[in-house]
């Protein structure tokens, strides 16, 4: 096995096209398990430490550009504010020592459904920029993904940073899992109410091939906002409005039964977890102030 | 291929290093520090937690490669001052009776002395969430929440 360092991602990419077959590894807390445990055995890996530019994170036209290799740790503690959906995600990964190494670029890279920052990104309607030496180009994580464990992303591609809009209304996340912390999610539900546009959006994660959109649960949750007036009125929301929202979200999920849970229970909790994040979500728009 | 880096502020060398293998079992089996401790090799159970440039991280998932001209600290490194004894938390984790079988201890005690550099007094709750990586199959964990509140408090006592 190769180990190869990159300086700088032309380094990297360069790396990439004349080694088409070095796996990168950033803050390999999924890679080394593989590794340890003999599932895989690349030829060479491509360590992605060393590009400067992947640690960083900057504000770009009302969104934050946030490098690839920026761990968890550093997106609660640093820009938590900006995009609350990702950061209340975040701090739901694994445990202090996984959140210090693992990265944005690593959990679209993995593509799992169970990716606990894909659910927030996708309701914040953000971006991923990836490229190689055949050129870049930027990518809307609505769509990244095409299975389990599968994207668009080209063998000889990586990902660069991700651009997520500024929250411009309340975000949610709830994941569901036997514990509070080091849990890999039943399910989980990310909810943004985008109140300049008058929207909704929401994510199923971990109950279907991939992160799954909510476009039923959004149309009629939009519709009765429009009707009761209530993006303006800031009143209270019905509870026959959230709970009708919930069980439109959970019929979007398709999951399926594993050792963390049964079909049935997953889209059960989807619904529930959709019903609480929006309860949570509009109690913090009818208090902000405008 | 061969691995430079800093280990408990000592340059150390490493040759024939696979570039798979962990920094874990380089320091346990290149090294000679076994305090670090092997249990999952997959980050589930803290035992292997190090310092890399300072920041906690669990030695089974970095490739060892990726350690090269960095700074590692182990729980070897953490008593240098104190002349071959403890340093404050070790003896909070020994006075409040934390260690039973021990195999835990050394990434508890790095885990701990994480949080009191960041979080000098923290609540129970803090506590909980900074240790929620660090499995434990002896104790039921209570001793090592009185131990880390000794050792708070001790610290608060000498930091003003
Ligand atoms: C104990 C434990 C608990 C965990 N808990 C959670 C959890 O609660 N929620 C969750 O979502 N995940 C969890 N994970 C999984 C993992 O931490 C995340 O998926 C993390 O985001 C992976 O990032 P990384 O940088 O460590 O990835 P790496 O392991 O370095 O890489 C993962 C994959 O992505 C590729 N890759 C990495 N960066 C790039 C890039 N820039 N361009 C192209 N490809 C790239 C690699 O080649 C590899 O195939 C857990 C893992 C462990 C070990
Ligand atoms: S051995 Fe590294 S976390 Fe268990
Ligand atoms: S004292 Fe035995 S595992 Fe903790």
């Amino acid at each position: 096995m190769d180990f190869l360092y990159a300086r700088s991602w032309d380094e990297a990419l360069a790396a990439k096209a004349e080694r088409p077959d070095a796996v990168p590894i950033s803050g390999g807390t999924d890679l080394m398990v593989d590794l340890n445990f003999d599932r895989r055995r690349p030829d060479a890996l491509l360590d992605l430490n060393g590009v400067e530019e992947f640690t960083r994170w900057e504000r770009v036209n009302g969104h934050v550009r946030i490098g690839a290799a920026v761990p968890f740790t550093r997106i609660i503690n640093e820009i938590g504010s900006l995009v609350p959906g990702l950061a209340i995600a975040s701090r739901t990964v694994g445990s202090p020592q996984i959140r210090n190494r693992g990265t944005l670029g690593g959990n679209l890279a993995t593509a799992s459904p169970a990716g606990d920052a894909l659910p927030p990104l996708m309701v914040a309607d953000a971006t991923v920029e990836v490229g190689s030496v055949r050129g870049e180009r930027t990518v809307p994580v609505r769509e990244f993904f095409t299975g389990p464990k599968r994207s668009v992303l080209e063998p000889d591609e990586l990902i660069r940073a991700v651009l997520v809009p500024v929250a411009d209304g309340p975000q949610q996340f709830a994941k569901v899992g036997t514990r509070n912390a080091m849990v890999i999610s039943v399910c989980s539900f990310a909810l943004a109410l985008h109140p300049a546009r008058r929207t909704v959006a929401g994510c199923i994660g971990s109950a279907g091939p991939t992160v799954l959109p909510t476009p039923d649960a959004e149309q009629y949750l939009e519709a009765e906002l429009a009707d009761r007036r209530l993006w303006d009125s800031r009143a209270e929301l019905d509870e026959a409005v959230a709970t009708r929202f919930g069980e439109l979200a959970g019929a979007h999920a398709r999951p399926i039964d594993d050792v963390r849970g049964t079909a049935d229970y997953r889209r059960h909790a989807v619904a529930v977890l959709a019903r609480r994040t929006l309860q949570w979500t509009w109690t913090e728009y009818r208090r902000a102030q405008r | 291929m061969r691995l430079t880096f800093d280990v408990n502020g000592v340059g150390q060398q490493a040759d024939d290093v696979w570039p798979g293998e962990s920094l874990l079992y380089v320091l346990r089996e290149r090294m000679g520090l076994p305090g670090t401790k092997n249990a999952c090799e997959q980050g589930e159970c803290g035992s292997c937690s190090v310092y890399l440039d300072g920041t906690l991280v669990c030695a089974c998932l970095v490739a060892a490669p990726q350690a090269q001209g960095r700074a590692v600290r182990t729980v070897e490194g953490l008593a240098t001052d104190s002349a071959g004894g403890l340093d404050h938390i070790q003896q909070a984790f020994v006075e409040t009776g934390a260690v039973q079988c021990g195999f835990c201890t050394p990434g508890l005690i790095m885990a701990t002395d994480d949080l009191l550099a960041n979080t000098p007094t923290p609540s129970d709750a803090e506590i909980r969430e900074a240790l929620a990586g660090n499995l434990c199959r002896c104790t039921g964990y209570e001793k090592i929440l009185d131990a880390v509140r000794l050792a708070a408090s001790r610290r608060t006592e000498v930091t003003p």
